[in-house]
């Protein structure tokens, strides 16, 4: 085996977990005692100088490798959700300077990083096991900043929410993984996906499905797994929750996505011939039942970030409709929708934590007459609620058009997709209502009592701005990202 | 001579704008706004002369043409030509439209002036139209001027009244334009030229027949109903008994000069598109109908007159007396349909021109003399409000008296000629037709000869002592009027050479038998 | 040039946040007026014929076979003078606005660069994106500068309008996969082979989705909610443009897409049509609110587009087309007469209230545009409302001949309410009965801005009436371009 090749392969993972490491000697040594602003601004710059080397790393060092049983692979297409991950995860790293809620900075940053090196590891391998450790190293990293905030009730509420639902799940994910590769006697997902194919019709096979989509439906969210999510939304720390809701729904995603495409086969509709069994009925149901749930349950919140966590379940549901596409379709719909999804999360909440400060929990009602003392933070809310509704030119309508178009193509003779799209479809128009709640305090109402003052600084309004700017750029010139897509599922499909 | 021009479009023009003109002066330059609708109305008359020198009496067909397309997906046409018919109403509207504004209200304001030339485009575009889409728009623009005439500056009752003719005559206008449009969808032409010549080939019915076929409206039935539509329109406007029922209110409540309008030209409005979008595109719908329609025409000869005997008020009388009057035309019109001599048709026809000329003519003359008698009395036009004016007002009495006789058609007067053709052809078709609306004359004269009797004899009423004649103003105002009704009466051919070979046309292309 | 229009109206979106508040109307009527005359010339440009002109084409997303590009045919050209002209009188009449003024510009301006980008779109992907741009803005300019019951009002429009264009996405992406899934050009999509089950349902999905936004009974109800909500500029561009964004969408989407379908659903939406036209007729005769009357009126002119668009044949559809440009205008002054030049100064809009206040005499200006936009509204001819409405009863008879007569009706009816509503507001003679109108106060003198822009509307109004070949040389060639082919062929014509 060629150590050199699995350093280089790794060493943006590497890189990372050095900064983290850094990180925290640096906030116990040199920055003992000084003040939080300080600490938590060094912090982030060298999260940023690590992110900003992984970055420059995978850009022009690392090389696509294979290695055996699909441990680690490195391909194009990871290599574009890896970027994505680490881009998203500097954003919420520059904003959480903004949100002054613990003392331990250092701990905190650093283990930022390392759900961050979790989700990479996600991302990039093919085996069961290090999936499921990849995932466990994640999970945990988000549990401890989920439940963050030592001195808020509510934190520990979302921490110990997520972290028994995440666990419990856990659980499932590895029981269905022993199923697996008890009946096809591999961990590899490639040589998996053969294997299953004689037991095609084993109930055991079905049991095992179930259990994964089990595992990481909660990872996305997805009813009926989501009953952290309100909760851990609204209560952990606004940094975590940022990560929570978009880094970690990217690479889980995709994760997702790889297992049914590889280890199960495309199209997932039973006896399509090429498809193993059919986790597409299974599938579907999931996605209907998020997007009607989550819409619907989400017309009821008046807690802002409540309501953004039940939008979360239902964009759970836009996205599992991607995975139906064919394989190129489905990564294409999926990565791009994932990538537009997490940026315009982090924005959103990027804006609710400029205004919140350590604050209270923000209702609705508190965002009346926000335009009038900030137009350009209120421009951009606009832009990301908008996003997230679907709304054209922005960059959400491009990508749930494109997953209802990939859903759709599918099979096009058949009507079940078609009914799936169109809840999908008209649930979207429901979810107006209630995005057109927020913006409608926010433009239209008059103010009563004081209005939200703006507390970030330059660094986080001008992170929330470049958000806005790549949510619209996305929107208005989608073909930028999904070429890079193209390019990157032409070399991955076999 | 089928020369093409633009003239008449000119026309139609010219008192369109000068009624926008006359809008955009300012309320308190009442003279100013006189002045120039004035203006306009002498402007108007020159261009008639005008046309009438070009035009070709001899030729009894379309002349001055103007042809052009203008709604191509629906084969609509913008089609001016004029023929003697046509000219003669022309004349007439310039004569009275002018006599109307001289006898207008020296306070009247802009709006009213503007009123009044938006009518007489109007006017001139419906009388020289030759496709219905412009026709039906020029046939409405004179209602709505004339509809806030009346609800803007009538009598006390002005709301009402308005509302009636708006009402009636705009239920009338759809059934018309009901009408067309089904004989468009059957014919695929607007064009009255055209339409005409399919009615006299008898196309009419068989293309109708074919576009229903399979529908729950025979042929039959929808021939009859459309042509119904049409009549209807008609027989509002001029009126046809029983259909007259706005008639009196709206004369009565309209301010007097424009009932003389109203009377005078929009009346003849009416007889017009009878003759030109009526008689040539339905005479099988005329013949089936004839003695129907000849009952109601007579009919409304005579209780035209008679009603006008019942009156007290002077103009409510003239109302009727204009319901008698051309109760003789439609009376002529219906009967050319009728089996009889190519020359008795073309009498019946002349007569039917002949009539219309002397009644606008002669019925403006005499709302003329109500508004004088109006502005002397304040208001008062009772029948026994008067009496023994003649000795107080000479020449007054004496012109009034010229344009009642002419009413009454005496000989030698312009009524006698219109009325003595109307019956001479009437009866070489259908006889008893004739008879039936003779009593309608003795009628006539019988009001006439009474309101003469209560108004200028008799004991005179002392508030009225003070009277004075008419004023040079109001000479020159009536003096024309009563110069052509003799010059009408004494020497017929003037007219008639005008009229008569496009009456010769009109009767040769009807092609019945 | 045509597509400086919606190049313009965004700049000017963002313009308008940028410069002073002293210029911001400024900057708006140059917008719009630059608008209306790039609008022009593209139309002069563009020449007529059955054809229709690329203006620009270029790859958009390629994974799903979009592209960026614009096109002007008969009815977008036509269509975008409307927009231009709407626009124009839009900031005229917005003149007085002083809330939020430079917010209020940028949505309006947004609203004017989606409504044109819809007209000239000529991919279907595009055209939906710059539907849904003009959507969002109507919200806020409803919500934040609106009336009577604005919140209400505000989301009803828009939840009305998203459920319909939920319905339009649905047909598109179904139209999109069953041609292939490889291109949303709207000539692509038009010459697919569809099966005539698929196109049996699809299309009433678009057909509807599009003409709740048309007004289409029974999903109208928006329509005089949102109008009467809306500020009076808002209004005038709500039935102005938007409405006609409907109806275009079924025009040029529905019937090229799925003529079988459009066949086979003929006879229902011309009901549909017709329900809507004697429906809103006899509504507008019993409303008490001045503009409530308006609204419901335009629920019935656009019934009278949508029945021409369900005759499937060439009058009808030209008459839809031009009864689309003609409501428009028509309604747009209405609107403006209605809500800035009476309702701004009287304060109120009940009919009975307005009867005893002489407004005749008191403001002979607006009396007489009242009169003139209802003469030409309920279709008097030399108006462009009558050759419009000529139009489509001549087609409908051709095609649906019992809907025709219906339709017939609601013409009356028409004539009804509006002679009803010109009668009771501005000629009922309270001078006679109410001697204390001599001491009541005058209003404020109408201003220049509102001065242009009722006459802008009027006389463009009798224009066409007048010469409607204008506008008809343009729309009639454009049913014979290769989009129409499938619907010529199904029709029969």
């Amino acid at each position: 085996m060629d150590y050199g090749l699995i350093f280089l392969t790794l060493s943006p993972e590497f890189v990372l977990a050095v900064a983290a490491m850094a990180v925290m000697g640096l906030d116990l040594t040199v920055l003992k005692g000084t003040s939080r602003i300080y600490r938590m601004t060094a912090a982030a710059g060298v999260m940023a100088i690590g992110i900003f080397t992984a970055i420059l790393l995978l850009q022009y060092y690392v090389k696509d490798a294979s290695f055996p049983l699909g441990m680690l692979v490195q391909n194009p297409l990871n290599l574009l959700v890896k970027k994505v991950i680490l881009f998203v995860a500097l954003t919420i790293g520059l904003l959480a300077t903004e949100v002054r809620f613990t003392r331990n900075v250092g701990e905190y940053y650093a283990l930022l990083m390392l759900a961050t090196i979790g989700m990479m590891l996600l991302v990039s391998t093919e085996n069961l096991l290090l999936l499921f450790v990849a995932l466990e190293l994640t999970s945990l990293s988000l549990y401890v900043l989920a439940g963050y905030n030592e001195r808020s009730r509510e934190s520990a509420e979302a921490g110990m929410k997520y972290f028994l639902f995440g666990g419990m799940s856990a659980a499932f994910l590895l029981f269905g993984f022993s199923y697996l590769y008890g009946l096809g006697g591999t961990l590899d997902l490639g040589s998996l996906g053969l294997a299953l194919s004689a037991h095609a019709a084993d109930p055991l096979l079905s049991v095992a499905l179930i259990l994964v989509v089990i595992g990481f439906g909660f990872k996305l969210a997805a009813v009926p797994f989501h009953f952290w999510a309100p909760d851990t939304y609204q209560g952990a720390p606004i940094a975590s929750t940022m990560l929570i809701g978009s880094a970690s729904k990217v690479a889980g995603g995709y994760a997702f996505l790889k297992l049914l495409l590889i280890g199960f086969g495309a199209g997932g509709w039973s006896g399509s011939g090429e498809t193993i069994t059919g986790w597409a009925p299974l599938l579907a149901l999931i996605a209907v039942l998020s997007m009607v749930f989550g819409n619907l349950a989400a017309l009821a919140q008046t807690s802002v970030r409540r309501l953004l966590g039940y939008s979360a379940v239902a964009h759970a549901g836009y996205l599992l409709l991607g995975f139906f596409g064919s394989e190129s379709d489905a990564y294409h719909s999926v990565v791009f929708y994932l990538t537009v999804y997490a940026l315009t999360t982090v924005g959103a909440f990027g804006v609710i934590a400029a205004v919140q400060g350590k604050g209270r929990d923000l209702t609705l009602r508190d965002f009346a007459g926000f335009s009038r003392k900030s137009p350009e933070m209120a421009l951009c809310l606009l832009v990301f609620i908008l996003s997230l509704a679907g709304i054209p030119p922005l960059a959400g309508f491009a990508g749930k058009f494109y997953l209802f178009a990939a859903a759709l193509k599918s099979d096009p003779g058949h009507m079940g997709m078609l009914a799936a799209v169109s809840i999908g479809v008209v649930m979207s128009a429901v979810s107006l209502y209630y995005y057109l709640q927020l913006l409608k305090q926010v433009f239209v109402a008059d103010p009563i009592g004081p209005v939200l003052r703006v507390k970030a600084g330059f660094l986080g309004r001008s992170m929330i701005l470049l958000l806005a700017f790549c949510v619209i750029t996305l929107g208005c010139a989608p073909g930028i990202f999904l070429d890079l897509i193209t390019g990157a599922v032409i070399s991955v499909s076999r | 001579m089928n020369e093409t021009s633009s003239i008449l479009t000119w026309l139609i023009l010219f008192p369109l704008l000068g009624a926008v003109a006359v809008a955009l002066i300012s309320p308190a330059a009442r003279a100013m706004a006189r002045l120039v609708t004035l203006g306009t109305g002498f402007a108007c008359l020159a261009v008639n002369l005008v046309i009438w020198l070009r035009f070709d009496v001899r030729e009894g067909g379309f002349q001055l043409i103007h042809q052009t397309a203008w709604i191509p997906s629906l084969g609509v046409e913008y089609h001016l030509g004029l023929d003697g018919i046509g000219l003669v109403m022309l004349g007439l509207t310039s004569f009275v439209m002018l006599m109307a504004m001289g006898a207008s209200d020296d306070e009247s304001s802009p709006a009213y002036y503007s009123f009044l030339l938006f009518l007489q485009g109007g006017l001139y575009g419906a009388f020289t139209a030759l496709n219905f889409v412009h026709w039906f728009l020029f046939w409405e623009l004179c209602l709505i001027p004339a509809y806030f005439l009346i609800k803007l500056y009538g009598g006390p009752n002005r709301s009402a009244a308005a509302m009636q003719f708006f009402v009636y005559t705009m239920v009338g206008s759809i059934a018309l334009l009901v009408g067309y449009l089904g004989l468009y969808l059957a014919t695929g032409t607007f064009d009255l030229t055209v339409l005409a010549q399919k009615g006299a080939a008898g196309e009419i019915v068989p293309s109708i027949k074919a576009a229903l076929k399979g529908t729950f409206l025979d042929g039959g039935r929808a021939y009859t109903l459309i042509a119904f539509g049409v009549l209807l329109g008609f027989a509002v406007k001029v009126p046809l008994m029983p259909f007259h029922t706005w008639l009196p209110g709206t004369y009565g409540e309209a301010p007097t000069a424009v009932t003389m309008t109203l009377t005078g030209v929009m009346s003849k409005l009416g007889l017009y598109g009878l003759l030109r979008l009526f008689l040539p595109v339905f005479p099988d719908f005329i013949r089936n109908h004839l003695s129907l329609l000849l009952l109601l025409a007579a009919m409304t000869v005579v209780l035209g007159a008679a009603s006008a005997l019942a009156q007290r008020d002077l103009k409510r009388v003239f109302a009727f007396s204009s319901i008698n009057h051309l109760g003789y035309c439609l009376l002529g019109i219906f009967a050319v349909a009728g089996l009889g001599s190519p020359e008795d048709r073309a009498a019946a026809l002349c007569g039917v021109v002949y009539q219309m000329a002397s009644h606008g003519i002669t019925a403006a003359a005499l709302f003329a003399f109500l508004v004088f008698l109006e502005r002397r009395s304040g208001g008062l036009l009772g029948m026994g409000d008067f009496g023994g004016l003649r000795r107080l007002a000479p020449v007054f009495c004496g012109l009034m008296g010229v344009s009642l006789f002419a009413s009454l058609g005496l000989p030698g007067l312009s009524g006698f000629i219109g009325e003595f053709l109307i019956f001479k052809g009437v009866f070489g078709i259908v006889p008893w037709a004739a008879v039936a609306a003779l009593p309608g004359v003795l009628l006539t004269a019988v009001f006439i000869l009474k309101m003469i009797q209560e108004i200028f004899h008799g004991p005179l009423n002392g508030r009225w002592s003070g009277m004075a004649d008419l004023t040079v103003q109001e000479r020159v105002l009536v003096l024309p009027a009563t110069v052509l009704m003799i010059l009408l009466g004494l020497f017929p051919g003037i007219l008639l050479q005008m009229v008569n070979p496009t009456i010769v046309r009109v009767v040769d292309g009807l092609n019945l038998p | 040039m045509l597509a400086w229009t919606i190049i313009l109206s965004f700049a000017g979106a963002l313009g308008v946040l940028l410069v002073p508040k002293a210029l911001v109307r400024w900057v708006a009527l140059v917008v719009a007026c630059a608008g209306l005359a790039c609008g022009f010339f593209g139309a002069i440009e563009f020449g007529g014929g059955p054809v229709s002109m690329s203006i620009v084409d270029l790859p958009w997303i390629a994974p799903l076979g979009v592209r960026f590009a614009l096109e002007a045919d008969g009815i977008g050209v036509t269509l975008v003078l409307l927009t231009g002209i709407a626009a124009v009188v839009g900031v005229l009449f917005s003149w007085n606005i002083e809330k939020r003024l430079s917010e209020y510009f940028a949505f309006f301006l947004t609203l004017i660069g989606g409504v044109y980008g819809v007209f000239l779109s000529a991919d279907l992907f595009l055209l939906f994106v710059f539907y849904e741009i003009a959507i969002v803005p109507k919200y806020f300019l409803i919500a934040i500068w609106g009336g009577t019951r604005k919140d209400y009002g505000a989301m009803k429009l828009v939840l009305y309008s998203f459920a319909g264009s939920a319905l339009v996405l649905i047909g598109i992406l179904a139209a999109f996969v069953a041609a292939g899934g490889s291109s949303f050009a709207l000539i692509d999509l038009a010459q697919a082979e569809y099966s005539v089950e698929f196109q049996r349902w699809a299309f009433p999905l678009v057909f509807v989705g599009f003409a709740v936004l048309a007004g289409l009974w029974p999903f109208h109800t928006w329509a005089p909610t949102g109008h009467v909500a809306a500020p009076t500029p808002v209004s005038m561009l709500l039935a102005g443009v938007v409405m006609k964004l409907g109806a275009y969408g079924a025009l040029k989407v529905a019937l090229p897409l799925f003529p079988e379908g459009a066949i086979f659903w003929r006879d229902i939406l011309a009901a549909l049509a017709v329900t809507g036209i004697v429906y809103g007729g006899l509504v507008a005769m019993t409303q008490k609110d001045f503009k409530f009357v308006i609204g419901y009126s335009s629920v019935s002119h656009m019934g009278f587009v949508l029945l021409g668009v369900a005759t499937l044949n060439e009058t009808g559809l030209s008459g839809a087309v031009l009864q689309m440009f003609s409501h428009g205008i028509l309604a747009g002054l209405l609107f403006g007469i209605v809500g800035r030049l009476v309702y701004d100064r009287t304060h109120t809009r009940n009919l009975d209230e307005l009867k005893s206040l002489n407004l005749r005499v008191r403001m002979p200006f607006a009396a007489g545009a009242f009169t003139v936009a209802g003469m030409a509204s309920m279709g008097m001819p030399g108006f462009s409302g009558f050759v419009a409405e000529l139009h489509v009863l001549i087609g409908a008879w051709r095609s649906v001949p019992v809907h025709g007569i219906i339709a017939g009706i609601g013409v009356v009816i028409g004539v009804a309410y509006t002679m009803k509503a010109i009668q009771t507001v501005f000629f009922t003679d309270a001078g006679d009965t109410d001697p204390g109108v001599e001491t009541s106060p005058t209003y404020a003198p109408f201003t220049v801005p509102e001065r242009a822009g009722v006459w802008m509307l009027s006389l463009t109004s009798l224009l066409i009436g007048l010469y409607p070949r204008i506008l008809l040389d343009w729309i009639t060639p454009t049913f014979q371009t290769p989009l129409y082919e499938g619907l010529r062929k199904g029709a029969g014509w």
